[in-house]
């Protein structure tokens, strides 16, 4: 008798929690303040750019909007910014490598909050929004255009709207029409036959085409997804309404990720990154060019013209710490690529640097067996997780998404 | 109520105030020690004492920012021409500091400002301090927890 009202007290009470799925009330103080700090409420104001003075000037940004959508911005006159980058799928173009005039070796990256990062592309081969700007529209493979190129059609085509925000554009009538230091061996010919005005006047404008497509792309955020909700009904110590509460599952992929799995350790904050690069042991991809990731590109972000400590920079070099203090030679940089934000991920595979994973479930097994790197030392260590632990993980993962 | 009924409740009673009293000793014991996070110790040597504080407010996660570093001698006279070496990570995870920081000033009375500080995630961080004058070369390692 009694046993029999133990069990269908046990049982009733198991369906409750069941039907209630993961409320607030099962995570422990330190697993809340967790919570309550990858929520996009805990996220800063975008802080402002003095090496760019035009970097919340709405004229720039609306110039910047359409240089990003115009494919006049290229070689061929087939591929904008917004070709890879592609305005209704996160600016991102779900391919495993970005395809401009040829195929990249890289996967497109997304550009919510892109405005937070130190470091540009997965290795940090550069140090600012806008000087990240100019690489793609000289990259054979992506825009493939030239300097002076783009100089020649950006006063012809918006040379007015140009002087308004910027300066004054030079007399360009005797420069070459296409020249530029990655160009063909004439481009560069013609390249290197300027005078130093002629071609500091062309970067100038150049620098200002990266500037203007950086204060459109600081207009680029994050929008709140059903984790954010659950987390502000934490931070406020009130049940989630029915439609954000967590399921069982993805309270308990909410839990191992802040805790057993370890995710959150890179994985941090409202952005979901520690903004930081690391060697995860993700494969290389068959028939791409090596690839070492940062420690490859220390001396090229250093070297560029364009990066923090350049003539091109507006306001004082104080601004330039990261690049100043930017690890240069730890080994922990070999095949170390950026920490992702894992907002909205449940909508963009493939993942990785080069589209190495098709799924979620592909990279939470990666990460979980955390096989060996092919050079250098792998951050990661294995975690032993059930088929339902990396099931709950991946659910979780879900959440993250508007 | 029968004496025995008292016995039982009054051993029930005391089961649960010594429940109570247990549970109240078990929630307030600290939980696993953590790493000391003094801020002034003497050198691995004994030939310095240095003190750390951060420039301006505790450091927040990924920014950027500055400590300034005393040093002095066992005697508290300040140290001045100290080559400052700066160094640490995360013993836990096995990396370094995701920046190289430097010491970039002398402030005068054994100051050294450090800049190019950054911690990059939330735990346990380490920052080891070289410090080369002509007393000798010694090292200290502070403990610090985001
Ligand atoms: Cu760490």
């Amino acid at each position: 008798m009694a046993g029999g009202l133990l069990t269908n007290l046990i049982a009733a009470a198991t369906i409750t929690a069941a039907l209630a799925g993961c409320s607030e009330a099962d995570f422990t103080d330190a697993e809340k303040r967790t919570i309550v700090s990858m929520s996009l409420s805990a996220l800063a104001p975008l802080a402002s750019d003095p090496t760019n003075s035009f970097a919340d000037d709405p004229g720039a940004a609306a110039l910047g909007a359409t240089l990003f959508f115009d494919t006049g911005m290229s070689r061929d006159g087939n591929v904008a910014c917004g070709t890879c980058h592609k305005i209704d799928r996160q600016f991102q173009d779900d391919l495993p490598r970005g395809v401009g005039v040829g195929e990249t070796n890289r996967r497109t990256m997304p550009l919510a909050g892109v405005a937070r990062d130190p470091f540009f592309f997965w290795d940090g081969r550069r140090d600012s929004l806008w000087s990240q700007a100019l690489v793609p529209l000289e990259n054979v493979l992506e825009h493939a255009g030239t300097r002076t190129a783009y100089a020649h059609y950006l006063k012809r085509r918006f040379g007015e709207r140009y002087e308004r925000i910027f300066r004054p554009l030079p007399d360009l009538s005797t420069l070459p029409a296409s020249a530029g230091p990655f160009g063909t061996p004439a481009e560069k010919a013609a390249w290197a036959g300027m005078s130093d005005a002629q071609r500091e006047g062309v970067d100038r404008i150049f620098s200002d085409i990266g500037k203007a497509i950086a204060a459109f792309e600081r207009s680029l955020v994050h929008g709140k997804t059903r984790f954010d909700r659950f987390a502000d009904a934490v931070a406020q110590g009130r049940a989630p309404s029915a439609e954000d509460a967590l399921s069982a599952e993805e309270g308990q992929g909410l839990r191992l990720f802040i805790g057993k799995a370890n995710c959150s350790t890179c994985h941090t904050g409202p952005r979901f990154t520690d903004n930081h690069f690391h060697n995860t042991a993700v494969p290389p991809v068959a028939g791409l060019p090596a690839d070492r990731g940062r420690i490859a590109v220390v001396d090229e972000v250093l070297a560029d013209p364009f990066n923090c400590v350049g003539k091109f920079r507006d306001g004082g070099e104080e601004a330039c710490g990261e690049l100043r203090f930017m690890q240069k030679s730890s080994p922990e940089l070999v095949r170390a690529y950026k920490t992702p934000s894992l907002r909205n991920v449940a909508g963009r595979p493939p993942y990785m640097h080069a589209g190495q994973f098709a799924t979620l479930e592909q990279v939470v097994n990666h990460y979980a067996t955390a096989p060996k790197s092919v050079e250098g030392e792998s951050e990661i260590h294995a975690v032993a997780l059930s088929e339902g632990e990396r099931a709950a993980l991946v659910a979780f993962l879900k959440t993250l998404s508007d | 109520m029968t004496s025995a009924w008292r016995m039982v409740v009054g051993a029930f009673g005391l089961v649960a105030l010594a429940i109570g009293f247990l549970s109240v000793v078990f929630l307030t014991a600290p939980a696993a020690p953590g790493p000391d996070l003094a801020r002034s110790k003497n050198s691995a040597k004994g030939l310095y004492a240095l003190s750390i504080a951060p420039e301006a407010g505790e450091p927040r996660q990924g920014e950027l920012h500055a400590w300034v570093v005393t040093v002095k001698t066992r005697q508290g006279a300040p140290v001045e021409g100290a080559a400052i070496s700066v160094g640490g990570g995360m013993p836990e995870h096995a990396h370094g500091l995701p920046t190289s920081p430097e010491a970039t000033a002398y402030l005068g009375d054994g100051r050294y400002r450090i800049e190019g500080m950054k911690f990059s995630m939330p735990g346990w961080w380490q920052l080891k301090l070289g410090v080369s004058a002509p007393a000798g070369t010694d090292e200290a390692t502070f403990n610090l927890v985001l």
